[in-house]
């Protein structure tokens, strides 16, 4: 029998960058396939392509054995195909039924809404899937693993042959996952064909019949998953064992703490609902922390808590001994917290010069009540020439500055008067080497005047590269601490 | 991302448009009341007079004491529509605790004139505290939290008045409102004091480099260990305490205290500060844009008085007026945001 769906010799590029390189991939009818590989290893561009998203493309896709080419996403699920988005677009203040019935609300006679006829639909459709829910259930009262369920039984419902998930169970609780694992095989027993995108590799593993390594813009293995294994998952996906050892952070790399340095940050059972639980850590002066965590693993609501951004449900944030109350985000900033966030956005004021970008957070610092600009163009002016930013004019709208020089002035913000403790999330993405190393030695400089630093990151390099030691979070939760020991990408992933 | 492409990007061209973009803002306004100005001293004699611009200053000192506290909250990007009724408020207030004539039927409480600012000025606090406590504790959008405020305020009128007129305020009321220092009147000069002392906190004080910050991107004041609810809070206070003041020399402007007196203060108020220039979105403008504005706006109510047209017709030239200087603020906007990398 020819596979379901057969893609051969699939490329495509956005501007410059290439993110397929002649790319083979099939389904075949009734089969769960996994499919992994690291941030932009390739695996959401194909996805897209499949769903219509990217219309342009080389290569060729056949479907049933025709030649298809989709133009948008509604191509696509007219010829059966359709995808579940990490970001759920149900609508959370209307109903269950309504949400299954999106867009193809069954009419009465008089041209109105026939809600007797939608209810019973949904009900009869749910629970064809083993779902038990009251289609009249507003969505947003339903926990997040029964919405995915419901998202996903609309794509169904819409008469999708070919379903693709992409990254289905991050949010999930284990009984979630399983009661999802059962509905996949269920599905997968009717015949129709799931294609399971995710960083979680025991649950590919565990659902999967197939599973499809993409390694930079290729596709590098296709196997059956009962004949593998977590680590020879993670070896095609790094790259280890191979000849393609571009990278650095295969080899191990000794972390070391300093283990009589003082605590500077103690957190104690921190929780928060939805986000992380019972988090337990310290940092040291002088020390790098990283916490590492795929998307949705809580790291960074964990990051904000810390600068009093999102309050805890529950635990204690402890300072040199002192209990925090961090309520606001001034309050960490008196506490001696300073913060980064993952967003340039969320950081920088675009519209304003260089300098006030950067003493906004120590305006109190350098100013009773009257401002005296001359004081900050002269601690502006230190910053750019330390930090090389370019052009090096402490008079610029920030906004007329790259990416990499932004993020300079952001980390610029806390320099001028050290705080006690430094949360970086994702404080290198999106730069070139150049910007990036320009970092790594900024907080280098930081770590050797004896503050601690908090590393956040959902990409291994970032934590490789920076941190001194290194605490892995799995959707919420602390699982493993790397500290006094060698650590390399494949053992941080297999950890996570 | 490399370090170089979006600084060269700007090319001269682009750099051109974009400094009359940035300046557009400014210059839109300040030509609209050239424009005026010019097409009154033309179209009529007695315009351009020195007892007619002392007429057009007192004309503008009540809606100016107002839109100094407005310019805080829109430079925000939150908006007060409570601000008249406030004004009408605190002025009754301030009627209602003063010795009033016999003739007037109101059950008023009479008090010595400091006791009675006093009690005002604590009232105009209060209602813009409630302001702040609605939008910055509960959550409630300053759109409607203030909407709420306008009937709250319209309800203690109708309360303390009861459909009555006062006449009688404090003195020291009375002289800050209704009197003149030599050829200035003494409203003009408070109305300055309250505009000057409104551009100094915006330009060269931390509370005011806060208030920028927090209009221009909050979730960046917030990341910055700003707190964000205490400057929303202070400037919701600062507006209500501005309109109070506003009141309360309204009512001696005018020589009474009665319900509904204000409400025509609450657009002009608004049309003040955004024909000025000063960005509805928040972070842009001042008190320096808010001057231009009420500058446009008295001129334009006081011109249309001395030319000779249908005095029903007025109403609409001053409604089209503001039009076209908004168009030109929201498209003075557009420019500014298609700047490279603004």
């Amino acid at each position: 029998m020819p596979p379901l769906l057969d893609l051969t010799g699939i490329s495509k590029a956005f501007g410059g960058a290439v993110a397929l390189r002649e790319v083979d991939f099939s389904l075949e009818p009734g089969e769960i396939h996994g499919l992994v590989g690291e941030n932009g290893a390739g695996k959401s561009t194909l996805m897209k392509i499949i769903a219509g998203v990217h219309p342009e493309y080389a290569g060729e896709m056949r479907l049933d054995g025709r030649a298809v080419r989709f133009a948008s996403p509604r191509d696509a699920l007219a010829a059966g195909i359709g995808m579940v988005h990490q970001e759920l677009s149900a609508v959370r203040a209307l109903s269950v039924a309504e949400n299954v019935y999106m867009g193809v609300q069954p009419l009465n006679r008089l041209g109105l809404v026939d809600w007797r006829a939608m209810r019973r639909g949904a009900r009869e459709h749910l629970q064809n899937l083993g779902i038990a829910v009251d289609p009249r259930t507003p969505m947003g009262a339903l926990p997040l693993g029964l919405q995915q369920l419901v998202e996903l039984s609309r794509v169904l419902f819409s008469g999708a042959r070919i379903i693709i998930l992409d990254e289905p169970t991050s949010a999930l609780s284990p009984p979630e996952v399983e009661r999802l694992f059962g509905v996949l095989r269920r599905l997968r027993d009717a015949g129709r064909s799931i294609i399971f995108i995710s960083h979680f590799l025991d649950d590919v593993l565990a659902v999967c019949d197939r599973v499809t390594v993409f390694r930079n813009g290729r596709k590098v293995a296709a196997e059956a998953c009962a004949g593998v294994d977590k680590r020879w998952v993670i070896g095609r996906m790094i790259g280890a064992g191979h000849d393609e050892l571009e990278e650095s952070y295969l080899s191990d790399i000794p972390l070391h703490s300093p283990p009589d340095a003082p605590v500077v940050l103690a957190v104690e059972g921190l929780s928060r609902a939805g986000a992380y639980r019972d988090v337990s850590l310290a940092v040291r002066g002088g020390e790098v922390l990283g916490i590492y965590g795929f998307l949705g693993s809580g790291q960074l609501e964990f990051a904000r808590t810390l600068f009093g951004a999102l309050p805890p449900d529950r635990g204690n944030i402890l300072a040199a001994g002192r209990k925090l109350r961090l309520t606001s985000t001034s309050r960490a900033r008196r506490a001696g917290m300073a913060f980064l966030p993952e967003s340039r956005r969320m950081m920088l004021f675009a519209k304003e010069p260089v300098f006030k970008n950067m003493t906004i957070s120590i305006l109190e610092r350098i100013h009773r009540l009257w401002l005296r600009p001359g004081a900050e163009r002269a601690i502006a002016r230190e910053h750019v020439e330390r930090l090389r930013i370019r052009p090096p004019d402490p008079e610029r709208p920030l906004g007329t500055l790259s990416g990499g020089n932004q993020q300079k002035v952001a980390l610029a913000k806390w320099l001028t008067h050290l705080p006690r403790v430094l949360v970086l999330s994702e404080p290198t993405r999106g730069m070139d080497v150049g910007a990036k190393d320009d970092v790594v030695k900024i907080v280098r400089g930081l770590r050797e005047r004896g503050i601690g630093i908090v590393v956040v990151s959902a990409e291994p390099e970032t934590v490789l590269s920076l941190a001194d030691r290194i605490v892995v979070m799995k959707k919420g939760v602390v699982v493993r601490e790397f500290a006094n020991e060698p650590v390399s990408k494949d053992r941080l992933l297999a950890a996570a | 991302m490399s370090d170089t492409p979006d600084v060269v990007a700007v090319t001269p061209r682009r750099d051109a448009r974009a400094w009359l973009g940035a300046r557009m803002r400014n210059i839109a306004p300040f030509a609209t009341l050239l424009f005026l100005v010019v097409f009154f001293w033309a179209a009529s004699d007695s315009f351009a007079t020195f007892g007619n611009l002392t007429n057009i200053l007192t004309q503008i000192s009540v809606t100016a004491i107002i839109a100094v506290g407005l310019t805080f909250v829109i430079l925000c990007a939150e908006i007060d529509l409570s601000v008249a009724g406030i004004a009408n408020a605190t002025g009754i207030v301030v009627a209602f605790f003063t010795l009033q004539d016999a003739s007037v039927n109101i059950a008023n409480v009479p008090l010595a004139g400091w006791a009675a600012i006093l009690i005002a000025l604590g009232a105009c606090f209060m209602l813009g505290w409630i302001n702040a406590f609605g939008l910055t504790r509960i959550g409630i959008p300053s759109f409607i939290m203030t909407l709420a405020m306008l009937q709250i305020a319209a309800g203690i009128c109708a309360l303390l008045v009861r459909g009555q007129i006062a006449y009688t305020v404090p003195p020291l009321i009375v002289t800050l409102g209704a009197k003149s220092l030599g050829p200035v009147p003494w409203i003009a000069i408070v109305a300055a004091l309250f505009l000057l002392v409104g551009h100094l906190v915006l330009t060269y004080t931390r509370f005011g480099r806060y208030v920028y910050m927090v209009g221009g991107n909050r979730e960046a004041a917030e990341y910055s260990g700003v707190n964000v609810r205490r400057i929303l809070s202070a400037v919701m206070i600062i507006s209500a305490v501005c309109s109070g003041v506003a009141g309360m020399l309204g009512v001696a402007y005018f020589g009474s205290a009665q319900q509904n007196e204000f409400d025509t203060y609450l657009l002009d108020s608004i049309a003040a500060v955004v024909v000025g220039g000063t960005s509805l979105f928040g972070g842009q403008g001042g008190i320096g844009s808010t001057i231009i504005g009420l500058f446009v706006l008295g001129v334009l109510n006081n011109g249309l008085d001395h030319i000779n047209i249908d005095s029903f017709l007025k109403i609409l030239i001053r409604g089209l007026i503001l039009l076209i200087a908004l168009i030109i603020n929201v498209y003075a906007q557009r420019v500014r945001l298609a700047e490279p990398g603004g």
